[in-house]
């Protein structure tokens, strides 16, 4: 394969040659060239944002009896954060959201691997290509209207699980958990299916060989090697699941997650909003430094 | 292989459940498009081309679709050069902050979008840059980065180092090497990854509800401002309807082009 | 090693961040009132070509989605301003997005508006350039939720006020009073409904004021620490009677066709929506004996709006009878332009909204931005702000 040395393109080749060889023996230029324009944009655009962020989470808003506003006060204080560790409902809160953040990955998980397995190893060629459209489809439908649809199915007066099968979980922590898990569940197919898929068939065939049942050989070969890719799947519904706030308002009842909290404080106390919000955001880093070590992170 | 019968009929039972179960609510909200009743309520009632016919008419989420794909079309344009330009720097080079700037990428898609959506909304103000289309743009590019990053580098990784040398060896210059071995290797993954990172951006809605300017409504946000809208809701059912029905082109093309390729697989 | 890295980063980004903030950091000041009583714009002049509108769901439609419902085409046909409209889901997103400066008109409901005063952000309003200023209710005009010491701040553009709504088939006897949603042992458990905004505490306040006189409550927006506290416990008694908050009223419109919901604070066109309903059950909704809290919106200018004859001209616009009669049957709200009552589809539409009707208007306190001075004149104490009854809400959710 290429073979050629001829460019029938190539007007100036005498420049782009000579530009072609600094860049050969400079490496350093190369990578300054390549990493430039993503490093500048992430830093000024992402982390910049995120670091103002948390500068805004130490300023605090002071009651002043003479006038109709409150006066924000930019000198730095940890007022903010004294109350999210105070006020025992920031502590709930979290501990719920965490808490639907966590049954979410574990339903989605058991849901998505036999799923994926069956995608993966069993289904014929074309089946397996259906199978792959079918599960991503639906993240096509508009996460809001699912939302909606789902708030329709979970209605404990005439919804569809009542008057189908005499059950529904209504309107509250459960029937968000239930909607949520759906909203994410292709999330974490995608990446366990293309974990299995690039998971030889030979090896799994060697186990069975050397006489291991099926349930062995998916506990000591399959799933120890699709570790990364559940992480990653784990990655998505975790932290989907973290930062949701419009599903708790659909089908949450009264419930409330970090989100709704947050959203509401953003408009009405932008520093506290702020202070709140590095809670998930340190959720996430730690769980991020965690998967890292599986190397899901490139699996995303 | 080495599974019994009954265990693959039972996994093959239990991927046709999840399917349904994936499948009913858009089935569901397909069906209240000619629903008679304007509510949610089961069973259906009726049947009625009524809310197509509004539909056709209604200009707001024509517009909005077409905002949507402009947004999603940029925001995945920059996260393809900007990710792709990552993913060579980062497979290829061992660097101080390598890992420093592995992290970063991620943390975009990883950190919850409320939490994304206030730092960049807060962000743009303290700066004083108005929300435009340019700052919604730049908020979904930025979380789309690390989707484009991920399929390249996966790419790139398993890619064999010795294809591009031996161009080298025969004469060829750093882009002819690119134009001729590198890309057309990576095509694929750039179109998977690209495809994703549009998917991502068309229906976000948190990051979008905090960067989005004035009069700059994308389809979720339309979709949101008229769900609450009795008369407005049956529109917003026949929206989604078409919604699904014309993803099949970009899903359809994914297969084809990627070789059933979506996540991060290469194959 | 990786720690050191990532440390490396974030100081480079520090360094960016702070020098993008060092410039650019505006301090919020308080107090807004002046000595000399200002005026506003003296004069019209030719329209600027544009206008930026912000306004709840409903106000500014533009046919889009709906050919029929359209008075903002017709607006740009007749002023020459094209104008572009954001919409709102709540009070604090409208007034967050008024303060960014780049709307030059807005629809504010009462819990709303003294921010926008006190922030600077709103514009003295001359109402000798309103053409249809003298037709507008006089029972809303220069009121505390948009005027301050006299001044004008906000023309009204309608109201409602915030009923008790019960489904007849379950709710027996017929309930009189707001303590039906207070109710510890209330058999409704579960199937009660709250509006979802922290503003909803004056709900709580207003039946206080009413069933505990000891605690002194002048005013449901002007409470102390100890009105508050005693508030804030009554929402937390009802917290688990609630099945769900709405803050849309098409949420709580299907609850109650379908029955998950039976009794709550609604809106009009809420109980019209379910009344129209052949498969709902029958509902009614009343003004309980304590009286009822209540929204009146008005509009506002930016103090800084580049658009500002545009500005008036929508305000001139959307006040005009023929189109407050539109907007108020399209949105369920009694008009502020009582000439609009003879130009509604449904000639019953001013009756069932009761608009100018003074003896309802006696029984409701409208919506007001609780603020740290009391709002009912008392100088002794400090009242609960806004971001107070915020931080409260997030507690009584729980």
């Amino acid at each position: 394969m290429a073979t050629t040395t001829i460019d029938p393109v190539n007007v100036r080749g005498g420049l782009r040659r000579r530009l072609s060889r600094v860049l050969y023996q400079h490496p350093r230029l190369r990578l300054a060239l390549l990493l430039g324009g993503p490093i500048v944009w992430l830093l000024v655009a992402y982390v910049g944002s995120l670091v103002a962020l948390l500068v805004t989470s130490l300023y605090h808003y002071q009651t002043d009896p003479t006038g109709l506003v409150p006066r924000l006060v930019t000198s730095p204080s940890t007022t903010n954060y004294q109350r999210v560790l105070d006020a025992g409902v920031y502590r709930t809160v979290a501990f719920r959201t965490i808490g639907a953040a966590l049954s979410v990955t574990v339903i989605d998980l058991l849901i998505a691997l036999p799923v994926a397995f069956y995608m993966a190893k069993i289904a014929r060629p074309w089946a397996r290509r259906a199978l792959v459209v079918a599960v991503t489809m639906p993240l096509w439908a508009g996460y809001l209207v699912k939302g909606y649809a789902w708030r329709a199915m979970l209605d404990p007066a005439g919804g569809v699980l009542h008057e189908v099968f005499g059950h529904s979980p209504g309107f509250g922590l459960s029937g968000t958990v239930v909607t949520l898990s759906y909203l994410w569940l292709p999330y974490m197919i995608i990446p366990i299916y293309a974990g299995l898929e690039r998971l030889p068939n030979s090896l799994l065939e060697a186990s069975t060989d050397l006489g291991a049942k099926a349930g062995r050989t998916f506990a000591r070969i399959v799933l120890p090697q699709l570790r990364p890719s559940i992480v990653a799947g784990s990655i998505f519904t975790f932290a989907l699941t973290l930062g949701d706030f419009y599903m708790a308002q659909i089908v949450g009842g009264t419930t409330q997650f970090i989100g709704n909290i947050v959203y509401r404080e953003f408009s009405a106390n932008l520093p506290f909003a702020a202070a709140y919000a590095t809670l998930p955001i340190v959720v996430m880093i730690v769980y991020l430094a965690l998967a890292r070590s599986s190397g899901a992170l490139e699996e995303l | 292989m080495y599974m019994s019968r009954a265990a693959r009929y039972v996994l093959a039972t239990f991927t046709t459940l999840v399917l349904l179960v994936l499948y009913f609510p858009i089935l569901y909200i397909a069906r209240l498009s000619i629903n008679k009743a304007r509510s949610y309520a089961w069973p259906p009632q009726g049947f009625t081309l009524q809310w197509w016919r509004a539909a056709s008419h209604a200009t707001g989420p024509r517009d909005a679709l077409f905002r949507s794909l402009e947004t999603a079309l940029l925001a995945s344009a920059i996260a393809l050069v900007l990710g792709t330009l990552a993913s060579f720097a980062l497979t290829r080079y061992r660097f101080f902050g390598h890992n420093a700037v592995s992290f970063i990428a991620v943390l975009p898609i990883a950190l919850p979008g409320i939490v994304t959506g206030i730092a960049l909304n807060s962000g743009y103000h303290r700066v004083g840059i108005n929300l435009s289309l340019f700052t919604l743009v730049v908020a979904h590019a930025t979380f789309c980065i690390v989707i484009v990053y991920n399929n390249v580098a996966a790419r790139l990784r398993r890619l064999a180092p010795s294809l591009e040398e031996a161009s080298a060896d025969l004469g060829a210059d750093i882009f002819q090497t690119f134009g001729y071995i590198t890309f057309p290797l990576m095509r694929s993954a750039l179109l998977a990854g690209g495809l994703l990172a549009f998917a991502l951006s068309f229906d976000e809605i948190v990051v979008t509800t905090f960067t989005a300017g004035s009069g700059f409504e994308t389809l979720p946000l339309w979709i949101f401002n008229n769900m609450f809208r009795p008369n407005n809701l049956p529109l917003v059912n026949v929206v989604a309807t078409v919604v699904v029905v014309l993803s099949i082109i970009p899903v359809y093309l994914a297969q084809r082009l990627s070789d059933g390729a979506l996540g991060a697989s290469g194959r | 090693m990786k720690h050191a890295n990532r440390l490396a980063v974030l100081a480079v980004a520090l360094v960016l961040v702070a020098a993008a903030c060092g410039s650019s950091s505006k301090s919020t000041t308080g107090g807004g009132s002046t000595s000399t009583k200002p005026t506003g714009q003296q004069t019209l002049g030719a329209g600027e070509g544009s206008v930026s509108i912000l306004a709840w769901p409903g106000y500014a439609e533009n046919g889009s989605n709906d050919p029929k419902i359209d008075w903002v085409k017709p607006f740009t046909a007749a002023t020459g301003c094209k104008a572009t409209v954001k919409y709102f889901g709540t009070s604090d997103e409208a007034f967050n997005l008024f303060k960014t400066g780049q709307y030059d008109v807005v629809s504010s409901s009462g819990d709303a508006t003294l921010r926008m005063v006190a922030d600077q952000d709103a514009a003295v309003i001359n109402t000798s350039l309103l053409t249809n200023w003298n037709d507008l209710d006089p029972l809303l005009k220069v009121k505390p939720w948009n005027s301050v010491d006299g001044v004008v701040y906000g023309v009204p553009h309608g109201w409602g006020a915030n009923l008790l709504m019960y489904n007849k088939n379950v709710v027996k006897p017929a309930p009189d009073s707001w303590g039906s949603v207070f109710d510890a042992n209330s058999p409704y458990k579960g199937k009660i409904t709250g509006y979802d905004s922290p503003i909803y505490i004056a709900d709580g306040a207003l039946y206080l004021m009413k069933t505990k006189p000891d605690l002194g409550i002048k005013d449901p927006y002007a409470l102390d620490d100890t009105q508050f506290q005693a508030v804030v416990d009554l929402m937390k008694v009802q917290r688990p009677l609630i099945g769900e908050y709405w803050s849309d009223y098409l949420k709580e419109q299907d609850a109650f066709i379908k029955g998950s919901l039976v009794l709550g604070t609604t809106w009009q066109i809420t109980t019209n929506g379910v009344q129209a309903d052949k498969t709902a059950p029958p509902v009614a909704a009343i003004i309980p004996k304590e009286g009822s809290t209540a929204w009146s919106d008005s509009w506002m200018i930016d103090a800084k709006a580049k658009h500002p004859n545009c500005a008036y001209m929508w305000i001139n616009w959307i006040t005009k009878p023929d189109i407050q009669a539109q907007v108020a049957e399209y949105f369920g709200e009694a008009p502020a332009n009582l000439k609009a009552c003879t130009l509604t589809v449904d000639k019953n539409h001013c009756a069932t909204y009761h608009a100018g009707d003074a003896a309802f208007y006696g029984q409701l306190s409208y919506w007001k931005t609780p603020t740290a001075k009391c709002l009912d004149g008392r100088t002794n104490v400090t009242c609960k702000d806004y971001a107070a009854w915020t931080a409260a809400w997030d507690t009584i959710k729980g």
